[in-house]
């Protein structure tokens, strides 16, 4: 093991509502192009909360095998896909380096609720031989890296972190530290997509989701009008690979580096005590080995309600200052996507870097007493080398990373 | 009752419907002394399968069926072997 073994980003399968795949996803996110609607994966009418962003004209009977469609949830479709996309784009192929050097490190935050509540209903309404015999994993929370791993070969260090929307960052860190370890191939990232109607009560008990109509006033972190956020569906997965490694095969793009990571829990609700993200960011920096005045742009987390939005500029302006840093939330374009949105914020963090563009926080008029410099309504130019991405757990996890470019 | 029989075609079906057939594998070429193994179907599809059956047919097959039987020909017979007996029984 070398401790100057640098983690580097090789490859990219993205899948959001602004877009499947990188060109596509780019081309909406750079410009801020709303992807919020109205539900159309039920009908949401009766319901209290009808806004989602939602994947559009994704056919994964054309894009996968059919031995895999009767056992895999959405998410999981999402993310066979994506990896598929990430393989092309790192420019390697299952089984051009060693099945044991190959692992797959997912997040999720609800596991495969579609598939679920499917079988859940055969089972109320027609018995128990109804069940399909793939229930038995298709909900699970770890069925993502196993899919991903069985198809491809990847037969290496591999697992599932659950921490809501920590967890697309410290499934991250998660394969840094593999790589670390020696392996040379780790595919990292979470998916999640529950807009089904077991999903959406879920969701809506939990009691942040936005009750608004309006695609563009619905969610509105960092705003004096926020009242909750829209839950969208989607995720990305990295290829990450030891430096040396993707050199020495000539890895055709290296989009950056995962150069910091820091987590932190929360206190105890009530304790006075303050939240545990200011924390979380200090420790990435140092992580990095970064100074506050080096960071370009940070990703927030964006929760959209106004006690989190609060905190969070809260923990940004204690270590960046007022002001101090361009803060932007890209995931006001798809609603927040659970495990997937910082995997997704990574992606826009190394193609911030590789156009110089910070993408835009869309719809939202941001509310000065927040005292954050946020990249609304046009994208910035800017020359961008290091980027800190945020992400927050429902329960108390928080989680930053650096993202820096590498030359 | 006219018996019910359990055709070949009716297994091709049901395993399309419940578990996908492999790339590389043509469930409608010369499959039906292949063993369901070679033929990409791992234990959990067989299950499915299994339990497609059943439903399907009213009928109930044993834990080890696809043990015993492991070629579509085999499980063909087999299960038509059962429909038979409950023709028999029902009459």
């Amino acid at each position: 093991m070398s401790t100057s073994t640098r983690t580097v980003i090789t490859g990219i399968g993205v899948a959001t509502p602004s877009g499947l795949g990188i060109d596509d996803f780019w081309a909406a996110t750079r410009v801020g192009k709303n992807a919020i609607g109205r539900v159309t994966h039920f009908d949401p009418t009766s319901y209290p909360s009808r806004l989602a962003g939602e994947i559009r004209h994704f056919a994964a009977e054309e894009l996968l095998p059919s031995r895999l469609i009767p056992q895999t949830d959405r998410m999981t479709r999402l993310a066979l896909v994506a990896a598929d996309w990430a393989f092309a784009d790192a420019g390697i192929k299952p089984g051009d380096i060693p099945e044991f050097d190959m692992g797959v490190v997912t997040a999720s935050t609800s596991g495969g609720f579609e598939f679920g509540q499917n079988e859940l209903k055969k089972l109320w309404s027609q018995g128990s031989q109804y069940v399909s015999a793939y229930q038995s994993f298709a909900w699970f929370y770890a069925v993502n890296s196993g899919q991903i791993s069985i198809r491809n070969g990847m037969r290496g260090p591999s697992g599932v972190v659950v921490s809501d929307h920590a967890g697309g960052l410290d499934a991250i860190a998660q394969a840094r530290r593999q790589i670390r370890k020696g392996s040379k191939v780790i595919f990292s990232g979470g998916f999640d997509a529950s807009i089904c109607t077991w999903g959406w009560v879920a969701q809506i008990a939990g009691g942040r989701m936005s009750t608004s109509d309006d695609p563009d006033r619905a969610f509105l972190p960092f705003d004096a009008d926020a009242d909750g956020y829209v839950p969208g569906e989607g995720g990305a997965l990295l290829v990450l690979e030891d430096e040396l490694t993707a050199r020495e095969r000539g890895a055709r793009t290296v989009y950056g580096e995962i150069a910091g990571y820091g987590s932190t829990f929360d206190p105890k609700p009530g304790s006075g005590r303050e939240p545990g993200l200011r924390r979380a960011i200090e420790v990435a920096l140092a992580d990095a080995g970064v100074e506050t005045g080096e960071v370009d742009v940070v990703f927030a987390d964006a929760a959209g309600t106004p006690r989190l939005d609060r905190e969070e500029a809260d923990a940004i302006n204690a270590v960046f200052g007022r002001h101090g840093v361009p803060v932007t939330a890209p995931k006001t374009m798809t609603g927040r996507l659970y495990s997937g949105a910082a995997p997704v914020d990574v992606v826009s963090a190394v193609l911030a870097i590789r156009e110089g563009l910070i993408p835009p926080t869309v719809n939202v008029e941001p509310s000065p007493e927040y005292g954050i410099d946020l990249v609304t309504a046009q994208p910035r130019s800017a020359s961008v080398r290091t980027a800190l991405v945020l992400a927050r757990g429902h329960g108390g996890y928080n989680s930053a990373v650096v993202v820096r470019a590498v030359d | 009752m006219s018996e019910r029989k359990f055709t070949f075609d009716a297994l091709k079906r049901i395993l399309r419907e419940g578990a996908g057939a492999d790339e590389g594998v043509d469930l409608d070429g010369d499959i039906l002394d292949a063993d369901f193994e070679e033929l990409g179907y791992e234990s959990l599809a067989l299950l499915e399968t299994g339990g497609r059956i059943e439903r399907e047919y009213g009928i109930s097959l044993d834990d080890d069926i696809f043990t015993d039987h492991r070629t579509p020909r085999a499980l063909v017979a087999a299960v038509n072997e059962l429909l038979k007996d409950n023709t028999v029984s029902a009459a």
